[in-house]
């Protein structure tokens, strides 16, 4: 009988041991929400142009984080980019949510100077603080920093911003590669 | 830093091939100006980096020798009228790099006078500071003449290990070029001369002259010019085996010195720099003759060509008047390469002008550029692996890269890769490997642009995140103390007093004033 006892005294010892250690590693080693969120933002393409419904990148990751938001709703990111997110979260690949918006080559914003009244609205509304100007000064957009996210465009009185393609770096054009398979003559009969 | 003694023994690099040479029909003719065009098409950036401030425009009258563009750091390169004239216009034009694209150019037409007027030289070169002999050097326009037009500049003077020794590179390896063996020829005291300045920029106190074992006449003439020039001077002649590529800069070092540069490195890592023999020449036309870098040796050759030789030519001058002043085609031209077989670039047009780059254009007739046999799949023979210079595994990086797997290749060191050829050149399936690689570079190079751009981007949005949080802020805190103040019945009492106040006696000095409403 106090076998019997003894058993459950070291069994119960145990389970409240092994609890115990369980709870403290629960909250010590807790997944670090930040990063993340960090790693999830290091995929975005950084456009800050809130077409996914979130103020900027960063907030998107967090929602992504969070289980708020999907991973389709970028399209800057485009296709190669959902693939990417699904990934890194273990999840399906989607198609990208169409409403969002259309995924397009790259583009930087380019005002138009001699239209330009210099009202600041787009200043104020430009993400990546890319463009400069003051108050009745002609605006101008600084190519280097621009993302080509549009936020500029609506707020224009004057509309005298347009987004033109970014001259992109030449690549080597990849040669007609070998991909088809040994030619082999078939014989019949 | 390692120990060895340059070219003392002379070691081997891995792979390589034997090629045919090719270079003797091109250099029976003595050197000779080619002619002055109509226009000469300078494009402002001639070398590797940013173009220089322009200084000229349009309908300006020039000098030779006068600059053309201005040099704000080390990597910028100056370029100098060719000869005197009238600028014609600042206007896009055909370049070879990119490859069928187009840059600004200065357009300069040629009076015909030739009137010239050289920079300021120092009296006796030797008595300059490195400093200042550097500065001369670049103010002259001085660049890798060999091909690459690395800003000479910027190799001379750096954050890096004290140097010791100078290579200069006469060992032009590919097949067909012959501009160096033609400068080394006729000027060897130039290259002499200019071998003692720079090795005085650089501090190396150790020259070594590296040729082919087949250019034994150069040889001589390079040892008797140094007997000429100074004796004493700590410069020697070294032949190297003609192997393929051992003209390259990475190559030549390791046959002269048993040593690697190392993969993320370079020469200068290992106590050494390496500049092509017409930029020794060139540096000392820019510090005796006050010439700046405005002319260089071109050869002219292929199949193609009715009379191959080299010119001396003017930058600017376009392709097409070269290729007339060597007696026109021998017929219908397949396509134009600006440096040699192995490792040039084929050309969008003859209107391309020569730059401070251009060692070769080759003319190849539709039967030498004729493919014997359609590409097939790679059947792992391994040839390549042999002859790769580089020690990398060609076939591999084939491999991923057809199957956009560019990560993979560039763990595997794609960009050791020189673009030497010689993995196509011996592939039996005929896989133009090197434009597999050149695309896998140049995909990789724009991701990193991008990456960068996205990580500079993030930035700019979280500092105006932290930005608009801070003053959305302060403004909670004024709001927080005026309610704060207005809780307080008598001072609430004051305060509206006062503003009914303040309203009043504007109203009376306003009257009848439009008002400026802006903010």
């Amino acid at each position: 009988m106090s076998g019997v006892l003894t058993a459950l005294v070291v069994l119960l010892a145990l389970l409240l041991g092994i609890g115990l250690v369980l709870r403290i590693g629960a909250k010590r080693l807790a997944p670090d929400e930040d990063s993340v969120v960090e790693r999830i933002n290091a995929v975005l393409p950084q456009t800050q142009c809130a077409q996914c419904g979130y103020p900027g990148c960063r907030p998107y990751a967090e929602a992504i984080a969070r289980g708020e938001a999907d991973i389709n709703q970028c399209p800057p990111g485009g296709e190669t980019g959902v693939r990417e997110l699904a990934e890194l979260l273990g999840r399906e690949p989607k198609p990208l949510d169409a409403e969002r918006g259309e995924t397009k080559p790259p583009q930087v914003a380019l005002i138009d100077e001699d239209r330009c009244i210099g009202c600041t609205l787009c200043i104020q509304a430009c993400p990546v603080d890319a463009i400069v100007g003051a108050a009745r000064r002609m605006h101008t957009v600084i190519e280097a920093d621009c993302t080509g996210c549009e936020l500029c465009l609506p707020p224009c009185p004057v509309d005298c911003i347009d987004l033109v393609p970014r001259p992109a770096p030449f690549i080597w054009p990849e040669p007609d590669a070998p991909r088809r398979s040994i030619p082999i003559e078939v014989r019949h009969g | 830093m390692a120990e060895f003694e340059l070219g003392r023994h002379l070691y081997r690099f891995p792979g390589g091939l034997k090629l045919r040479h090719h270079k003797q029909i091109a250099c029976r003719d003595p050197l000779t100006p080619a002619p002055l065009p109509e226009r000469l098409w300078l494009p402002l950036a001639q070398h590797q980096g940013p173009a220089g401030e322009c200084l000229v425009e349009p309908g300006d009258r020039v000098v030779g020798g006068q600059p053309l563009t201005r040099a704000r750091s080390d990597r910028e390169v100056p370029i100098h009228a060719p000869t005197s004239g009238t600028v014609e216009a600042l206007r896009d034009g055909p370049v070879s790099w990119p490859p069928g694209g187009q840059a600004r150019c200065i357009v300069l037409i040629p009076d015909g006078e030739d009137r010239f007027e050289p920079l300021d030289v120092p009296e006796d070169w030797t008595y300059e500071s490195t400093d200042a002999l550097i500065e001369r050097l670049r103010a002259g326009g001085l660049a890798g003449l060999g091909g690459a037009v690395f800003p000479t500049a910027a190799k001379l003077r750096g954050e890096f290990p004290p140097i010791r020794a100078l290579i200069l590179n006469g060992s032009e390896c590919e097949p067909y070029i012959s501009c160096d063996e033609m400068l080394m020829r006729s000027r060897p005291e130039a290259i002499i001369e200019g071998a003692r300045m720079l090795a005085r920029a650089t501090g190396a106190d150790d020259v070594v002259i590296a040729i082919e074992d087949q250019m034994g006449e150069v040889r001589k003439r390079l040892n008797a010019a140094i007997r000429a020039v100074d004796a004493e001077a700590p410069i020697r002649v070294v032949q190297v085996t003609t192997i393929y590529p051992e003209g390259g800069e990475k190559q030549l070092i390791q046959v002269l010195t048993g040593q690697e540069v190392p993969h993320d490195g370079l020469p200068q890592d290992l106590g050494l720099v390496c500049l092509n023999v017409a930029t020794a020449a060139a540096a000392r036309d820019i510090l005796i003759d006050g010439r700046p870098v405005i002319e260089r040796i071109v050869t002219v050759s292929g199949p193609g060509i009715r009379h191959p030789r080299n010119f001396v030519v003017r930058l600017g001058t376009p392709i097409a008047g070269l290729i007339a002043a060597a007696d026109g085609t021998t017929g219908a031209i397949d396509r134009l390469v600006l440096g040699g077989p192995m490792s040039g670039l084929p050309l969008a047009s003859d209107r391309i002008p020569i730059t401070k780059g251009s060692n070769c254009i080759l003319a190849l007739r539709p039967e030498d550029t004729a493919r014997e046999q359609p590409v097939m799949p790679c059947i792992n023979c391994g040839e390549c692996i042999r002859v790769c210079p580089a020690s990398l595994l060609p076939q591999m990086l084939y491999k991923h890269l057809v199957a956009d797997d560019f990560d993979t290749a560039r763990e595997l060191n794609l960009f050791d890769c020189i673009e030497c050829g010689c993995c196509a050149h011996v592939c039996p399936s005929h896989i133009p490997l090197v434009d597999h690689y050149r695309h896998g570079k140049g995909v990789l190079r724009e991701r990193g642009i991008e990456d960068a751009r996205a990580a500079r981007a993030k930035a700019r949005f979280e500092a105006r995140e932290a930005r608009l949080a801070e003053r959305e802020a302060a403004r909670r805190e004024q709001r927080e103390a005026r309610e704060r103040r207005l809780k307080d019945a008598d001072r609430a009492q004051d305060e509206v007093r006062a503003a009914i106040e303040r309203a009043r006696a504007r109203a009376q000095k306003d009257t009848g004033d439009a008002g400026d409403n802006d903010a």
